[in-house]
């Protein structure tokens, strides 16, 4: 795969938009639909894979307006309807391609909280980049309007001004709001619920702030200076922010309104226990969950080798079980650590993998090997318990299940070894027990999650959740797009009283 | 926040912290730990038993054994220094439950977790014999502490240099053949000592518990690096323990986890000895 030179990117961007403000007639549907799609300017996997920086540079504004210049403006506007939180995406794009940056941010927040990280983790090809119109007319979903890089674009260039927009608090009311988790859900009901002027408290188990943002997805792909950004806005609105502070644990969860006064509470504590593969071996050393591993490398800082004192083991030859986005975190991570050989393992094929396809695309770009239709069958280790191997089984898609995708079946007889001393686990997770096991009032269905109406109530008085504690694991924007059904009715709640 | 009112040494690379923390204070209970890091942006996490706490005062005391980087440096800190981040109480707190008679076995450090769960377990009204183990004298711990509770103390060492000369087996069998028989042991010390306080209580049929101190990254669920076959299933030490039933826990693969990071750690750790030397040549 050639790799665009990012000089001729910027300098085609330049002169075809110098064109288009040119003319004299306006664009019509077919000369959008003739305007080039804009790459995003990266590091050149060579570069990128010894270091842990950002790998999509992202747009210039040249380059965020001609890509902005190619949406029709459509008037049925079906990628707003593949949104979870109804951007009004033709609205920002408009903005956009008038150069006017300052319009199309403030469109973008007048839905979403977290437009920097968005524009950057959502799957939009699955969103609303799958419904775009421009990408019907060109046959190729690969050819819709990059709304999340100028999603990106925008977020980003807003950051670089001198003045930040921050959001209006209103008057103090008097009363507390408790959000447990300052994941992407937390972050978000924080934000809402505090510029009605209500006091929040942010507790935080860990001793940094942004959860999944923070712990989960690596620097190369989520610069912890932009979660560190929204942090921080929230701290500038007046949000208090406790870290090292277990909800269920240091506090029960009844005793913050009880006891310390909290008008109600919001549980965003994430999707937070590695799920295994219940196979022969798996407890030998060397085999991790892909939580283990990433937040190893990104929240302790494992990678910095010479300041870290957070170990990480020196893997040379690794798989990783999984074709999800955090199978592709683990294997890239483990490239940039220096692994010699890293095996990506997924039972199906390449287009059930749940994955965004740019992610997909670097980990090849960057040398992991893909081994689709392949399963571990057990880990076998050596004398003193350290992973020697893998035995795997090849497998073929059968009928389709409840899903509608195609089963995968394993051939009989197909085992084969795979040498290697690693093997990271990321086939999901289960949800966290720590606020079930401490307060036994919330009701939870059978896997755990805790069951919340469509306000995002708890069974508990005052009490509501969302996110992935609620839905299992999903998507940052999903968790945003409950962090604001939650917040609205605890908006709601104490507006009433 | 987290300042450290009170420091003493136990024994060579042991110390006794009690740090300011005062709502772990308040809601901790035997057999529960923390997670301790000196340094935000590149401190490891270690997981710590609480081996005493008050609420009124608002600390905890914290028994640390230097074998790494991190608890060298934690054992470093003197009085009026601060923590940067404790979180806790963590883990399932030790089920305590009137029951008759309960031996404790401590081994090394382990003497200062236990101590918690022997006084609670004599608080609710059980006879508890303790027995503390160590290599030599020199390494015993908490020995008035438990002299003060327990109904009977066996102290034993490796090396016969105090007590009896024996491992702590010993005395755990000669304890389980009396009658009426223990109706629970509890054993907390050295993976090894608890594996062979396992066999030892198993043909006697005494239920036994263990607790377990693994790698813990976060020590709340997430990681998974702590997980112990118990039974034959996999558990998480930190959510689902750290008790569990000694008779069902499988030690030697424990051990080997444990032992996934040891050249690293040692390497570390001698550097903390190189360095403080240098320092100390320096001054001279």
């Amino acid at each position: 795969m050639s790799h665009p030179d990012n000089t001729q990117l910027v300098e085609d961007a330049k002169r075809q938009l110098d064109e288009i403000v040119a003319r004299e007639d306006p664009l019509k549907p077919k000369d959008r639909l003739a305007i080039p799609f804009q790459e995003i300017p990266s590091q050149t996997p060579e570069e990128r894979i010894a270091n842990m920086d950002e790998v999509a540079l992202g747009y210039t504004p040249e380059q965020a307006r001609v890509e902005s210049l190619r949406c029709f403006d459509c008037k049925k506007a079906p990628c707003v309807d593949g949104c979870p939180v109804r951007l009004d995406i033709p609205g920002f794009l408009r903005a956009a391609g008038e150069g006017d940056f300052r319009e199309a941010i403030d469109i973008i927040k007048r839905n979403s909280l977290l437009p920097a990280v968005c524009g950057r983790v959502c799957p939009q090809e699955t969103q609303c980049q799958l419904h775009c119109t421009v990408g019907k007319s060109l046959k190729d979903v690969n050819k819709s309007v990059s709304i999340g890089r100028v999603e990106r674009f925008v977020a980003d260039w807003e950051a670089e001004q001198a003045e930040q927009d921050l959001p209006e608090v209103k008057p103090e009311t008097g009363r507390k709001v408790a959000v447990v988790g300052s994941g992407p859900a937390g972050v978000t009901v924080a934000a809402d619920v505090r510029r009605e002027g209500h006091a929040v408290t942010l507790f935080e188990a860990f001793h940094k702030p942004g959860g999944v943002l923070m712990y989960g997805i690596p620097e190369f792909r989520m610069p912890k200076r932009i979660v560190q950004r929204e942090i921080d806005t929230l701290r500038t609105m007046g949000v208090t922010v406790e870290t090292n502070f277990v909800v269920g644990r240091t506090r029960k969860l009844s005793d913050l309104i009880e006891k310390d006064g909290f008008d109600a509470v919001f549980v965003g504590t994430g999707a937070g226990l590695p799920k295994f593969m219940r196979i022969e071996g798996e407890n030998l050393v060397g085999v991790f969950s892909a939580n283990e591993f990433l937040t190893r490398a990104n929240l302790m800082r494992a990678y910095d080798r010479k300041n870290a004192d957070t170990p990480i083991s020196n893997a040379r030859k690794v798989a990783v079980l999984g074709g999800g986005n955090v199978a592709m975190d683990a294997a890239r991570t483990a490239v940039r650590l220096g692994a010699e050989e890293v095996h990506l393992v997924y039972r199906r094929t390449e287009v059930e993998m749940p994955a965004r396809v740019e992610e997909v695309g670097h980990a090849k770009e960057e040398g992991v090997i893909f081994h689709i239709l392949e399963n571990a069958k057990r880990v076998v280790g050596d004398e003193q318990g350290r992973v020697q191997a893998m035995e795997c089984l090849k497998y073929e898609l059968g009928e389709p299940d409840d899903s509608g995708r195609r089963r995968p079946v394993a051939i009989p007889d197909s085992e084969f070894m795979m040498p290697v001393d690693t093997v990271i686990v990321a086939i999901g997770n289960d949800s966290n027990p720590l606020i079930k096991q401490t307060t036994p009032e919330i009701e939870t269905n059978r896997w755990g999650n805790i069951v919340v109406n469509e306000n995002g109530k708890t069974s508990m008085d005052r009490v509501y959740a969302g996110g992935d504690i609620v839905l299992g694991a999903a998507t940052v924007i999903l968790a945003m797009g409950e962090g604001r059904r939650a917040a609205a009715s605890i908006n709601e709640l104490l507006a009433s009283e | 926040m987290n300042r450290i009112l009170f420091k003493k040494q136990l024994a060579e690379e042991i110390f006794e912290l009690k740090v300011e923390a005062p709502l772990i204070a308040s809601e901790r209970k035997p057999g529960q730990f923390v997670m301790i890091q000196l340094d935000t942006d590149f401190g490891e996490r270690v997981p710590l038993t609480i081996a005493d706490g008050d609420p009124e005062e608002g600390s905890i005391t914290l028994v640390v054994q230097a074998v790494g980087k991190t608890t060298h440096h934690i054992a470093d800190l003197e009085t009026g220094d601060v923590v940067e981040n404790i979180v806790g109480p963590l883990g399932t707190p030790t089920h305590i439950e009137k029951l008759g008679t309960v031996v404790c076995v401590g081994g090394g450090v382990g003497v200062a977790p236990l101590h918690p769960i022997a006084k609670a377990l004599k608080e609710i009204g059980n006879e508890v014999i303790v027995i503390i183990g160590a290599r030599s004298r020199e390494l015993i711990i908490f020995e008035e502490e438990m002299k003060a509770i327990a109904d009977e103390l066996i102290i034993c060492t490796d090396d016969g240099s105090y007590g009896m000369k024996s491992l702590v087996t010993g005395p755990l069998e000669e304890v389980c053949r009396r009658d009426p028989q223990p109706a629970m042991a509890v054993a907390i010390g050295p993976p090894i000592m608890m594996k062979f306080c396992a066999e030892t209580t198993r043909p006697f049929e005494v239920p036994t518990v263990v607790s377990l101190n693994t790698i813990m990254v976060d020590g709340t669920g997430m990681c998974g690096g702590c997980r112990v076959t118990v039974g034959g299933e996999t558990r998480f030490v930190c959510v689902d323990g750290p008790e569990f039933d000694g008779h069902l826990v499988d030690f030697d693969n424990m051990m080997q986890r444990l032992g996934a990071y040891k050249p690293m750690e040692e390497e570390a750790h001698e550097q903390c000895h190189l360095d403080k030397e240098i320092e100390e040549l320096k001054e001279k």
